[in-house]
């Protein structure tokens, strides 16, 4: 009962609460008067000044991805050398030693793009310094970049007969200032109030009941936390990442970090209604998202109340928290991985194997049921170009979306984003499979050890961040492995979105006519979910039958590994 | 690309200072002026000694205590962690066979008994702070036998362990748990 409670609850608020923050963030980034701009107007200005931004300039889209680019590169360059010379640096309280060359570059290519997969645990790691002013400004920034491009795309989708894309310096102060920072602000003390913990304090030693010694661990770990969901980042500030009492105090703090995950990727959606002046479009996005979301969670749940026949057990709490039981780690592990967030309140490597496979599919299709913070928007957007495509086949008329024709090049850039991802998952997992530096790592055996090595590349290629987590990735072969991964899995499709914004943009809008092929209604959004699930099925079947349906048929037997 | 790679760099370094120093700082300040028992650990001292915090579970297996879950780390907090064995685990097979025999066998019931699943499992953080009140219940009358409680002291235990049972939060969200540290305190203290 109270489980239904929570999910109805969740569900009911995120219906009712995105529409009303995609209109705030549209009259944000449209520039108009919102309720933010008294507070931190100022501040705005006082960015654009000391960076040299001219806020008034707009860019083309080759100015635009220099942008993003060059500033995601001295992101990861900074990252990259706080974690080589902390020891040198302040606020190292426990003495950590610098971080090895392959794990700082893991973690520098996972924050900068959003990804935040961790081949480490933050308690033993990075200092109090490394985690301030290293990842939690890669979780605004990241966070922020997502925001800015999807922006750009929208503009180029919307606008007509321009060069004009915005200003990707604007677009990433407004993002920040107005959108991350203020519910950050709001969420840290709320956290904090739960039991979160938040201050420069060394590690406590403490006397147990029972006599022996027990280290706690504290830091500035609330600011991080907050950023870390409401960015889809999702790495933790502790190893258990949400499972920690300290990351994740209480069932409310946990309903709070699971809500503020997808919120701000769904409100987008409608923001991007406000750009097209179509409610409709935007609502029919947001329901192809949800029924994707619902249908991946009656499925995960149903797996994971299910029998297993191996441990003689119905919802297996190995891996959860006895706070949280078996609804919310499925909620969670479904929510998570659908925002590309990649936190975790319970170990999904434990989890059932059908509700692994869930959470492996939702990496797999992309990260585009509400998906990450921009990413999110503008992968389904490039799922909506193929769908308007094939439709466009079908009945052998020119596609259009949104009013512009859809021409060889921007499906040739949409084919690209799609594959870049597709083949890390399959090609690097595959690596990984052949070869002993791959396989020495495992924590399974069987099946369960395919699954644990496909989930590690459909994480860095969705740049979501979530882990099954026993398959040890410190190693130089997996943190450069999975690196690259991330970097193809961001970029790779960066690019030809940014690209599809420029030639969009160029083009005219002709009027809806009585021929116009629509996108706004029921017919629309069953094509994008059949074209969604027919992609990611027809690509990802053959391993997902070799690694967890393969499991699921073996456990029902009661066989073990 | 000059002017834009100019900007980038100063950018970032403004951004380092809004989110990377004055918002953390800004935010521990808040932190440490409204909730400092929670913002700095929700420790427990007695006697001026550390004994651990609320949040944090500790390792309990002596007979004379309310025992916690089982725990990947042996809740040693650094790090934190999990099995991560597979639903078709053989190890994981293995470890819950022996741990409903050592539950049964510790709390003298049958071994066919119903064991709560929280006992058999490990938690995700290792560092799990709850069971849940009937895993507490069934562990009563080894604890009122090792300790030798008379019927009323016993009595006190079971009000103990329904005061100290925490609803779900906001009536819906939540299971029912109890924090087994801050029980085995009051058990102390009886």
């Amino acid at each position: 009962m109270n489980e239904a409670i929570q999910l109805i609850l969740f569900l009911v608020l995120l219906a009712v609460l995105s529409p009303l923050l995609g209109k705030y963030m549209a009259k944000v980034f449209m520039g108009e008067k919102h309720m933010m701009k008294p507070v931190f107007g100022w501040l705005e200005k006082l960015v654009y000044r000391l960076s040299g931004i001219k806020s008034e300039e707009e860019m083309n889209w080759k100015t635009y991805i220099y942008g993003v680019l060059l500033f995601n590169l001295f992101g990861f360059i900074l990252l990259f050398l706080l974690q080589m010379f902390q020891t040198y640096l302040p606020l190292n309280t426990e003495k950590l030693p610098n971080v090895s060359w392959h794990l700082a570059f893991n973690t520098a290519m996972s924050f900068t793009t959003n990804t935040n997969w961790q081949s480490y645990s933050g308690e033993n790691t990075l200092s109090y310094l490394v985690q301030m002013l290293g990842l939690t400004v890669q979780n605004f920034v990241s966070a922020a970049t997502g925001i800015a491009v999807v922006l750009a795309l929208i503009r180029g989708l919307t606008r007509k007969t321009t060069d004009a894309l915005g200003n990707f310096w604007v677009d990433m102060t407004r993002s920040v200032l107005y959108v991350l920072l203020p519910l950050s602000i709001i969420f840290t003390i709320a956290l904090v109030g739960q039991g979160a913990v938040q201050t420069f304090s060394h590690y406590v030693k403490a006397t147990t009941l029972q006599g022996t010694e027990q280290v706690i661990p504290l830091g500035p770990a609330a600011s991080q936390i907050a950023i870390k969901q409401l960015g889809t980042n999702g790495g933790g500030f502790f190893g258990a990442n949400s499972a920690h009492p300290f990351e994740n105090p209480t069932p409310f703090s946990n309903f709070l970090e699971l809500f503020s995950m997808i919120i701000i990727s769904a409100g987008l959606v409608f923001t991007f209604g406000y750009y097209m002046k179509s409610k409709r479009q935007a609502r029919a996005i947001f329901i192809t998202m949800f029924i994707l979301f619902a249908m991946g969670l009656a499925i995960s749940l149903w797996s994971e109340y299910g029998h297993n026949n191996v441990l003689n057990v119905a919802g297996s709490m190995e891996g959860k928290e006895t706070r949280f039981g078996v609804m919310n780690s499925v909620l969670w592990s479904v929510t998570t991985t659908v925002t590309s967030n990649g936190s975790v309140n319970a170990m999904h490597d434990s989890l059932s194997p059908l509700s692994g496979l869930v959470a492996m599919f939702n990496l797999m299709l992309g990260e585009i049921i509400f998906g990450g913070v921009g990413p999110g928007l503008y992968g389904i957007i490039i799922f909506v170009i193929l769908t308007v495509f094939i439709a466009g086949l079908m009945v052998g008329r020119t596609p259009e979306y949104l009013g512009k024709k859809i021409e060889a090049f921007e499906i040739k850039m949409a084919i690209l984003a799609v594959l870049a991802p597709s083949i890390v998952i399959k090609i690097f997992s595959a690596i990984a499979c052949s070869i002993p530096a791959g396989l020495s790592t495992l924590n399974n055996g069987g099946p369960h050890g395919l699954s644990e090595i496909l989930y590690t590349f459909s994480s860095a290629a969705g740049n979501n961040g979530s882990a099954f987590g026993g398959l040890n990735t410190n190693t130089v072969f997996y943190n450069l492995m999975i690196g690259f991964g991330m970097l193809i899995g961001r970029f790779g499709i960066i690019v030809p979105v940014m690209a599809i914004a420029g030639s969009m943009a160029k083009k005219k809008i002709t009027p809806v006519s009585s021929g116009t092929f629509r996108t706004d209604n029921w017919l629309f959004v069953m094509l994008l979910i059949s074209v969604i699930l027919i992609v990611g099925g027809l690509t990802f079947f053959p391993p997902l039958a070799l690694g967890p349906i393969v499991e699921h048929l073996l456990m029902n037997l009661g066989v073990t590994f | 690309m000059k002017t834009q790679a100019k900007i980038a760099l100063k950018f970032l370094l403004v951004m380092t200072i809004l989110t990377g120093i004055i918002y953390p700082l800004l935010m521990t300040g808040l932190a440490q002026l409204g909730f400092p028992h929670k913002a700095n650990g929700s420790l427990i001292i007695q006697d001026g000694k550390i004994i651990g915090s609320e949040l944090i579970g500790q390792k309990f297996d002596s007979i004379i205590y309310f025992c916690s879950r089982p725990s990947a780390i042996g809740y040693n907090p650094i790090p934190s962690g999990a099995s991560n064995y597979g639903p078709t685990s053989d190890t994981l097979k293995k470890q819950v066979a022996a741990r409903r025999v050592l539950f049964a066998k510790m709390n003298s019931i049958p071994y066919e008994s119903v064991i709560p699943k929280e006992m058999i499992f490990a938690s995700g953080s290792g560092l799990d702070p709850h069971i849940s009140p009937e895993a507490a219940l069934m562990q009563v009358d080894r604890i009122s036998q090792s300790r030798h409680f008379s019927i009323t002291r016993k009595e006190e235990l079971l009000k103990i362990i329904k005061d100290m049972t925490e609803a779900p939060q906001f009536l819906c969200m939540g299971e029912p748990r109890i924090n087994v540290l801050l029980l085995n305190l009051m058990l102390d203290k009886i």
